[in-house]
């Protein structure tokens, strides 16, 4: 009940805020929010099911591109892109996912890796598709029957809370679902789950591509958002600071992962604005958080109750 | 060849010791930016070879004497620490020695090129597979036949026991990641010449490294020689003959041996 009454009221918050915020704050907030659920989707998989993907950008990119192609060259509706878009994250989730499941610890991680950097070779390489590294510029908009346009800043911030409380509310149900309850099972033993009668291997590729799907919504929503989308969205660089944004918030925790998104898309703003060293700084808080932080800010925060209780 | 140094180096330190380690292109491209700054300096590539392996080895010693060493057989940790490493050595390189794409000297008796019936063959590469050949018996050698590779291998198997027969196991793990390191290092300086240093080759030079590991099997020696050579062969003639599908060459035929055999052709469990 408690955390459902601070969720509500967090929600009030963020419907609230754009009447203080600068269009570039707000924008930066977008953007938080969107990255929130691209966390949220990896969480899934690394918090839950205990499967630490490093190639996670795949289904963000491919949405993404998906949405910039059909948007630039066929048309640009929201009811046709937007669903195309999550298809193919879907689609390219499960596809890997026979794959990579095969694997477990390192080989999971250099699997999902590698997967991904073809998607990512693919996109540099395939110049007359994708522009190269040049990537998609002016995505348009969506334009939906709604009496504001999703091209002004606040309208859009609305679009993406939407989905972002929808994810939330969604993958909230689902790891309460005795699905949910079989993934975290899973995580802690999967031969105790075996054992029980459970089809391991089926919830995992269940998980793996809700993953997909989710890092798809995200993906959608991102092309939207920066009207580009490049090579870059593929990489592993990109996955590999989706896994920190989780590992900072909190494995296995709903809403951590989106907390450490939004810190780190915050110190990104904030950094690049006053040096030029951001990556180097960004290299630095890896090692940081993983030697003092493991169990992420939510964790730190639990810690110190625990203490105080103590 | 230079493939096999490097996956060799990546195999050797996660077969043995199970640490998976992102940051073994950054080992390539820091050994090469350290070479080329000991051939301005000195003019010779000995010296540099030198300057740069031994450089690169005290970078791989420090990494997981004060790092790794905390997080033993826990992969996640290991990637995200390891990959922040990466970050930091890549940018840092960028700010050091800029963007530019570089090539090392070759060393002057390699400039000419050597002539086998109507086959011509740029010395430099022969020199490079020699190498390649000459560590490979080497490592086989070290883990096989020396009592140190007996008591590597004893440390992996069963680290408890191994210490309680008296073998200091600590040192050894620490050995055995310079020991990947230098290979890496060595790969930069040799690879320099004709491969270059720029930013975005430690990338490279890491997923090419995954792929061969992954191909070959982790921790196997011999996984590492056949995977190099392969991943070697299919992104040459991938790159000639689909330009715009390069990496899809080396990714696509991974991904057909990964679903027949899940840890590769050699990979032993």
């Amino acid at each position: 009940m408690k955390t459902r009454a601070a969720g509500g009221a967090a929600l009030l918050v963020l419907i609230a805020l754009p009447a203080f915020l600068s269009s570039y704050q707000l924008s930066l907030l977008t953007k938080m929010l969107i990255f929130g659920i691209f966390a949220m989707s990896l969480d899934l998989l690394l918090g839950y099911t205990g499967l630490p993907s490093l190639g996670h950008a795949a289904y963000f990119g491919v949405a993404a591109y998906t949405v910039g192609l059909l948007a630039l060259r066929v048309t640009n509706n929201f009811w046709l892109d937007f669903p195309a878009g999550l298809l193919m994250a879907t689609g390219v989730s499960a596809l890997f996912g026979l794959f990579a499941l095969r694997a477990r610890g390192s080989y999971f991680l250099m699997i999902t890796l590698a997967l991904g950097q073809v998607l990512w070779g693919i996109a540099f390489g395939w110049r007359s598709l994708t522009g190269g590294d040049d990537g998609l510029p002016s995505v348009p908009r969506p334009q939906l029957p709604l009496p504001w346009a999703l091209t002004d800043g606040v309208p859009f911030y609305y679009f993406v809370l939407a989905f972002f409380a929808v994810a939330v509310l969604v993958l909230s149900v689902i790891v309460r679902s005795p699905f949910g309850r079989a993934l975290v099972g899973i995580r802690e033993s999967e031969r105790r789950m075996e054992v029980l009668g459970y089809d391991v291997w089926r919830y995992k590729y269940v998980a793996f591509i809700l993953a997909g799907l989710f890092a798809g919504v995200a993906g959608n929503l991102f092309v939207y958002f920066n009207g580009f989308v490049s090579p870059s969205y593929l990489n592993i660089v990109f996955s590999a600071s989706a896994l920190l944004m989780v590992i900072l918030g909190g494995a296995g925790t709903l809403l951590g992962p989106a907390l450490g998104a939004a810190v780190i898309v915050f110190l990104e703003n904030l950094i690049s604005a006053y040096m030029e060293r951001w990556v180097l700084v960004l290299g630095v808080i890896y090692v940081l958080v993983t030697l003092f932080a493991p169990h992420g800010l939510v964790g730190l925060v639990r810690a110190r109750l625990g203490a105080e209780r103590a | 060849m230079l493939l096999f140094l490097l996956a060799a180096g990546l195999s050797l330190i996660y077969g043995l010791m199970r640490m998976l380690n992102l940051a073994h292109g950054s080992y390539y491209i820091l050994g090469g930016y350290v070479g080329l700054a000991a051939i301005r300096l000195t003019g010779s590539f000995v010296l540099a070879a030198l300057a740069a392996t031994v450089a690169v080895t005290l970078v791989g010693i420090v990494m997981e004497r004060f790092f790794l060493r905390r997080f033993p057989e826990q992969e996640l940790p290991q990637a995200l620490l390891t990959f922040g490493f990466l970050l930091i050595f890549a940018d840092f390189s960028l700010w050091l020695w800029g963007g530019t794409p570089q090539t090392l000297p070759k060393p002057e008796i390699f400039e000419r090129s050597i002539r086998l019936g109507t086959i011509v063959f740029p010395s430099y590469r022969l020199f490079v597979i020699a190498v390649g050949l000459v560590v490979g018996l080497g490592l086989w050698w070290l883990q096989e036949g020396t009592r140190l590779g007996a008591m590597i291998r004893a440390g992996v198997d069963d680290a408890e026991m191994a210490r309680g027969t008296g073998v200091n196991v600590g040192f050894l793990s620490t050995a055995v990641f310079a020991l990947g390191a230098f290979l890496a290092g060595l790969g930069g300086i040799i690879g320099g010449p004709f491969v270059g240093v720029y930013p975005g080759a430690d990338f490279e030079i890491l997923e090419m490294a995954l792929v061969v590991v992954i191909i070959g099997g982790l921790g196997s020696l011999k996984g590492a020689f056949v995977g190099g050579l392969l991943v070697g062969l299919l992104d040459n003639f991938g790159k000639a003959l689909f330009p715009e599908l390069a990496l899809f060459t080396v990714f696509a035929p991974m991904a057909i041996i990964l679903a027949i055999r899940p840890t590769g052709l050699f990979g032993a469990r």
